[in-house]
């Protein structure tokens, strides 16, 4: 207990985040590089093609990761949110403006490349189905907090806003989640459950595996990476950042 | 490997357009995500390297008046 007390009060301490995180991002930055391009090649060109749907099945390898990880960016800013809100933790704060850009764009790919699966295996780029709906749902909460930090001024309003507004939306994600079973939609149901077998078969679900692992390791990368440079950015004038810069071998 | 040659590869049997479409986007999204906030980073150290530079050498001609 003493220790995870430790580790809670260390994560307040945006000088020390700076500092353990830095191996962090390259660990992540080199799984996500090597996973994504195995995973790329692996359901690109070794993967085989569905009995149904010809090749279109390729774009499962970049569909499914970008939806999976578009929603736990958005669980991951939700709880931030909480941080937020309940212990007013400044990097808490850092991590919502960071998950933002990412979680925009993943969720705008998850969408699009819905919509040219979509087009070749049920006919329509677009169809008003409940998982496909709620997933917009999803990019317009992104674009929505993303919307307000921008317009607020006031540091404190501004966090607490945005960290209302982030929890308030993770009742979207159980709506994406069930969204296959609570309505009759054209989705399948999850690809992955961790109590059953996948109905894929394993030349299949190994290659998909590879590329949600991926997908989470850049996104791993690119959130902290960015919460890495909202930090300097905030605490530029402090006394540890001069230092670091000053010193020859700053990092 | 599921093709036989380069041509049936890029065709992925008629649904060439939609996995490359795919495929592409993908490449884009991860490409800029990352492109973008590694130059943020990049110019943040440099700016952040200069004003330190500064600082210091305003901190030593300081020295020198109070010398002189």
């Amino acid at each position: 207990m003493g220790a995870l007390k430790e580790f809670w009060h260390k994560l307040g301490s945006p000088r020390w985040f700076f500092q353990i995180s830095s191996g962090w991002v390259t660990g992540f930055g080199w799984a996500a590089g090597l996973l994504i391009a195995t995973g790329v090649v692996w359901g690109l060109g070794f993967a085989p093609e569905d009995y149904q749907q010809g090749n279109s099945v390729r774009i499962m390898y970049v569909h499914v990761p970008a939806a999976m990880v578009s929603q736990s960016v958005y669980m991951g800013m939700g709880v931030a949110g909480l941080v937020l809100f309940v212990w007013k933790m400044k990097l808490a704060d850092v991590a919502i403006a960071a998950c933002l850009p990412f979680g925009m764009v993943l969720t705008a790919l998850a969408l699009f490349s819905g919509g040219v699966w979509g087009k070749p295996t049920w006919g329509t780029w677009w169809d008003w189905d409940a998982r496909t709906v709620s997933t917009l749902v999803l990019l317009f909460l992104f674009i929505g907090i993303y919307a307000l930090r921008e317009a607020i001024e006031d540091e404190e309003i501004r966090g607490r806003a945005s960290a209302l507004v982030a929890m308030v939306g993770t009742i979207n994600i159980p709506i994406i989640k069930y969204s296959v079973e609570w309505w009759n939609t054209l989705h399948q149901s999850a690809s992955f459950t961790l109590t059953e077998k996948p109905a894929m078969p394993p030349e299949m679900y190994l290659p998909l595996l590879v590329m949600v692992l991926g997908m989470y390791c850049f996104a791993g990368h690119n959130i902290l990476s960015r919460m890495r440079l909202e930090v300097l950015r905030r605490e530029r004038r402090t006394q540890w950042v001069r230092t670091m810069f000053t010193e020859d071998n700053a990092v | 490997m599921q093709f036989d040659s380069l041509t049936e590869f890029l065709n992925m049997g008629g649904h060439g357009i939609y996995v490359w479409l795919a495929y592409g986007a993908t490449l884009l999204t991860l490409m800029v995500s990352y492109v973008s906030v590694t130059r943020a980073s990049a110019r943040m150290r440099r700016e952040l390297r200069i004003s330190a530079r500064s600082e210091q050498n305003e901190s030593i001609t300081r020295e020198d008046t109070n010398r002189l």
